[in-house]
Parts: C-alpha cells; structure tokens; sequence
C-alpha cells in the first residue's frame, strides 16, 4: 500500500523551498522502489518549520521540519516514511504545542487536505453549512449568522448579520456578494492562507452568502500579488462548477450562484470597500462618499454585501453547527475566533486561531517565543499599516476589539508585526506618512496634500530641525487627517504616527517631559 | 506582420474576449500586460473605442494602479517588499543592498535590460519576512547573500 507523504504548496512554504522539497522526495522515492503518494497540502501555519513534510502512519500524521531538499536522502535512510526517528522529526503534527493549543474553527482543514480536492474537503464537514442553508429560509440563514456574533474580520468589525439583513431586505432584482480578498496589510497572511489552502471553505462561504441576501453574482477581489492563490482559487470554482456547486440549479435546489474571480492592480486603498468596487467597475479606485452604504447602492449601484475573506471563510461552520457553537467562542462583544497572524522579527511567526480574549503577551511569548534576533521586544504594530505601535506596558491588552479600541488601538484583521530594539521609531512613523502618501487615492485633501507634508516634517524631525515648532506641526497635521479625511487610509494613519511618537518620544529627539506638555 | 502590427493584433484579440463583461477594464490591462509585459501607448486608443470610454480615461485608469507599466520591462522583474514586516526583519538594509547591487532604484531598469525592480507592499509572506517576488516565483528570509545567488541563478537560466 502506497504511503501519503505531504509537502505544502503554500507560497510561504514554497518560498522556503517546498517545491524542491517535494521533487526530492518524489525522485528519491522513486530511486529506492518506495510506494508513496505525495499531496500537496496547505500550511498548518507554524512557518518557522516550513517547509513541513509529514507522513500517514498508524498513529496519525509525523512531522519532519523544516526540511530541505539535502535532507531528503537521509529522512528515506532513517525510515521517514515508516515515521522513523530523525533529527527534524517532530512528532505528530496535532501534537505540536503550538498547534494543539488553537480552536480551530475557520481553519480547521487547512493543512490537512488537499486544497483542491472536492473529495477531500466534503469528506472532512466542507458542504454541511450549505446543504443546512439550503434547507432554511433567507431570514433563517441571517439569523444563524447575527446569532453567531460574527463582526467583519476585514478590520471594521461590523456585524455580518446586520450587512446581510440590510441587503436582504434592500429591493432589486440584481444582488452582488463580494468578497474582498485585497489583503494589503503588511503582517497578514490568513486570507491568502485560507485561498491557497482551502478554497472551498470560501466559495461554500459566498454561496451561502448568495442564498441567504439573493444575490447570484458573486466576485472575488484578488490582489495580484498573490498568484498562487489565484490558481488554486481557479481551480477549485471550475471543480465547483463541475460538481454542481455553482452555476445554475446548485445542488438541485434551483438555486443559482455565480463566481468569478478579479485581480487587483496593487493599489492599497481598493482594500476600502468603496475603492474596490470602483476598481471592479473598472475604473480608478477613488473612495466614494458614504451613505450610500454599499448595501444599499454597491457595485454598479446595486445592494452589494462586501466581506473580508475570513469573514466569510468562517460562514460555512456557523450554518454547519449554529451560531450559538460559534458564539461560545470568544470574551465581551468580540465572538468567535481570531485567526492571528505572528509576523515580523519573531522566533515563531505563523497562524494562530483561538476564540478572543488571549492577551497580545501570551501571543508573543508563549506562542510567538519572543523575537527571532533574541533581543527585547520594543514595540509591535498590529493591523496592519494603519494600525497603532504598542509598547510593551499595552502587551496585556487581551485581543478584543473593544479593549483595543479603548487603548487607541487597532485589532484590525489581526496582524502582528514584532519589532526588536534596534528599531527607529521616528523611521516608523516616517515610513507611516510615506506609505499613505504612495498609496493615496487623492480623493480628499487631507490624505492626498496631508501625507507629503508629513513626510515633509518627519525629515525635518528626524533631523532635529527646529522640534519646538515642527512636533506640535506634526500633532496639528495628524488631527486633521484623523477628522478630515474620506476614508481609513488618511483617517488612520495618524495611529502609527502618533503612538510612535507618544510611547517613543526619545525616538523623536524628545524627552518625555516636552511631549507630556 | 509588423511588430507594432502584431501588438495591434494581440490587444485586439484581448478586447474582444473580454469586452463584454461587466467593469471590463481591469481585466483588459490585465489581458494586455500579461500579454505584452506592458500597455503600450498605441493600445489606449482601441481600448477606450471598445469601452467607450475617452482615451484620457483609459490612461488614467492605467496611471493609477500601481501594477500597470506603459514601458517594456527587464526580461525579470523583480518585487522588493518594503512593507513593515520585512523592515522588522532587515528589510531596509536588504533594500540598499539590491539597488547597490543592480546599479538601479526602484521603478527602474537594468542597462543590460536582464532586471528590473519595483517595490511591493506586502507580498502575504510576511511569516518568512524579508520577502520577494521575481516574476511568479516568491522567495521567504531573504539575505543579501541569498539575493545574489538567486539573481545569479535567475541570469543563468534565462
């Protein structure tokens, strides 16, 4: 009988080698005369093991990582595929600490299947949240998903039930669903993970989502960064199509639902719902004025759900096993889980998916292991660029949307960028306007004229020009960004600016004691 | 066939396989730089016809987006990460040393043609930063010795 081996075909794996990995085994093996069949999976998500071969056996998957292709040879030498002991073996995979300890629930196949087998994904619960809603009325699937408590994983956090009901109950007879997967954010990677590593989670997400407000169009935003997601996320809607779980008729129910996938053209701000809807009708992605709400009048003026790719990603389990199963997950108003991303200067970057409530120390030291460089953690940057730096006295801030909020602080789509002391600060903040200026639509002046003068005055505070005028300049500029400004990009900038400066004043060239006055 | 004849011919083809869908645009510069490597100037006019658009539309499209290049590349292009992950992990350092490296500055190209190198923000790799893309293949953990061997390589097999 053939032995399952599996290598990943994350792109993070792959950057790290998995392709080579994976051709040596499949030449070695073939060398020695030893029957395997090798699947391409996605990551578990513990990235500092990457590329992570594991091997079927008796007992359950064995881990062999990180593995590079000069191993190969001496893994078959010391039995590998029997689970033999070697140096790089792990142990069973669900055993790991690290991934023993998560809750599962969006990703709870990820890494374990083959992405793009239908086979694989139904026979491990895909499809059981879609055949429950097609069983339900359209006010009944809505209900499954505010019962849930589940708020946009995007970074908003907005209530999906209420976005679905608000489209639900708008007239028309064209519907869109989109599912933003313009995952810009430096130090995220869940939404790619999710796309490369189970597909159909997210398209039995969509469909749902189609069902539940009428919509039978659905649209896929991919940056182009993001190749590999592209061709799994491909490959999978035609198998859907095939299999009669999109199209016409879904399942036989009558029901239709359509999906397509486009490709950004790497503009940051068409994350913004807005911005990426314009981009969509094939125009410049200049941030429209709200209200109208996109539930209202989105794509091509139609109601138009627009979720993160998380957010619907975690639909499937929700209609599969309740919204009360889901909403037992989580602390306060912030249901569920998190799947978190530990990027950065970390030992152990990766994925880590628990209910809210875990504080950002347990995070970076018990999962995380401190920094990669071994030296002290100075700040992290979570949300994304547009999110606040936290310096270690915030590190017991549980992960919660409102105890964040409360702290000048942003959960965002959960991404974690650690940095080690070495870290210039007043650089950060530099890099903070710089970036808003490169990635500004130029819709609105505060953001389009605001963010080359904060450059402006970054490089004179950098070079210690005149402080006593150009702190306070740099303040004044930030609060009309933060209250002038159309849209998030301008809005929040002001986040990393502004923590950089009060929690690293000396970065600034200034005592505490001047920024405290 | 003339060369700008065959462009003709390719940008042509593209427009009517893609026309008709809804916000075609995008998916038409997207069909066009796969195609060509960039949206040459002379292609704007067949674009704006199809869409019924005005050219100064179409190129304004175009001008937004990053990604979208009205100049023939290098034979490789190659995307730096600049975003903060990769900084936290030596990205800054990495980033001096491509351009000593190259001889070029972001959004420019080698003399000799072989590269060419534009900033990305984010390529999702940010577990294995610092990161980089060179036409579709990404590269994780990134050192100024890992660079050189893999443009070295990259050369060679080109």
């Amino acid at each position: 009988m053939s032995i399952t081996v599996y290598v990943p075909c994350d792109s993070s794996a792959v950057s790290l080698g998995a392709d080579r990995v994976a051709k040596a085994i499949t030449q070695e093996a073939a060398k020695r005369g030893v029957d395997i069949k090798l699947v391409r999976n996605g990551s578990r998500g513990m990235y500092w093991l990457e590329p992570l071969v594991e091997v079927a056996t008796a007992k359950g998957r064995i881990a062999y990582g990180p593995v590079q292709p000069g191993n190969v040879s001496g893994l078959f030498d010391a039995g590998f595929t029997e689970g033999g002991a070697h140096a790089l073996s792990l142990g069973l995979t669900e055993e790991l600490d690290y991934f023993k300890k998560q809750q599962r629930l969006t990703f709870a196949r990820i890494g374990k299947t083959d992405p793009i087998s239908l086979t694989d994904y139904v026979a491990n619960d895909g499809y059981r949240g879609l055949k429950n809603a097609l069983s339900l009325t359209q006010a009944n699937i809505v209900k499954a998903v505010t019962d849930s408590g589940l708020r946009g994983r995007g970074g908003a956090a907005f209530p999906t039930g209420i976005k679905w009901n608000t489209v639900l109950n708008a007239p028309s007879l064209q519907k869109y669903i989109i599912c933003n997967a313009d995952e810009g954010d430096s130090g995220t990677f869940s939404d790619r993970m999710v796309m490369e590593g189970d597909p159909f989670v997210l398209i039995e997400g969509m469909t749902i989502a189609g069902l539940a407000v009428d919509a039978t169009q659905g649209y896929i935003y991919l940056r182009i960064e993001y190749p590999h997601a592209f061709e799994i996320l491909s490959a999978a809607i035609t198998t859907a199509y095939k299999e009669g779980y999109l199209g016409e008729n879904i399942q036989g129910s009558g029901k239709t639902f359509n999906l397509e996938v486009r490709l950004g053209a790497g503009a940051y701000v068409c994350g913004e719902e807005t911005s990426l809807m314009e981009s969509l009708e094939g125009k410049r992605g200049l941030v429209r004025f709200k209200p109208p709400l996109p539930a209202i009048s989105g794509l091509f003026g139609k109601p138009t759900v627009v979720n993160n790719v998380i957010s619907l990603a975690s639909v499937p389990v929700i209609l599969d096993k309740g919204g009360d199963y889901y909403r037992d997950f989580g602390m306060g108003r912030s249901r569920g889980t998190l799947p978190v991303q530990l990027a950065g200067n970390i030992k152990r970057p990766g994925l880590v998916e628990l209910g809210f409530g875990l504080t950002l120390r347990e995070l970076l030291y018990d999962f995380g292991g401190g920094s990669a460089s071994g030296r002290p953690i100075k700040a992290v940057q979570v949300g994304g660029p547009l999110g606040a730096y936290l310096p270690e006295s915030q590190f017991d801030t549980p992960l919660d949307y409102e105890a964040f909020a409360a702290n000048w602080t942003v959960l965002g789509h959960g991404g974690i960028v650690v940095f080690d002391d070495t870290v210039n600060m007043a650089k950060m903040a530099r890099y903070s306007m710089e970036f808003c200026k490169i990635e500004s639509c130029g819709k609105c002046t505060p953001c389009r004229i605001g963010s080359t003068r904060g450059v402006e005055v970054m490089d004179d505070i950098i070079n210690g020009r005149n402080l006593e005028k150009n702190i306070p300049l740099l303040r004044d500029l930030c609060d009309t960004l933060l209250n002038g400004s159309l849209c998030a990009l301008g809005g929040m900038t002001p986040y990393p600016v502004l923590s950089a400066l009060n929690h690293f004043p000396e970065d600034f060239g200034v005592n505490e004691k001047a920024t405290a006055a | 066939m003339t060369e700008s004849g065959t462009m003709q011919a390719t940008v042509q083809e593209i427009i009517a396989a893609l026309k008709d869908k809804p916000g075609a645009l995008l998916p038409i510069l997207h069909g066009v730089q796969d195609a060509l490597g960039y949206i040459p100037a002379d292609s704007v006019p067949d674009i704006a016809t199809a869409l019924s658009l005005s050219r100064a539309e179409v190129h304004g499209v175009i001008s937004f987006y990053h990604y979208f290049r009205d100049t023939p590349p290098g034979k490789q292009t190659i995307h730096l990460c600049r975003a903060e992950s990769c900084q936290a992990m030596g990205g800054r350092q990495l980033e001096e040393h491509v351009k000593a490296k190259l001889g070029i500055d972001f959004h420019e190209t080698t003399a000799d043609d072989k590269f060419s190198l534009e900033p990305v923000y984010c390529l999702g790799n940010c577990a294995c930063s610092p990161a980089m893309q060179i036409g579709k293949e990404i590269y994780g953990r990134v050192t100024a010795d890992s660079f050189d061997a893999t443009i070295t390589n990259s050369e060679a097999s080109a």
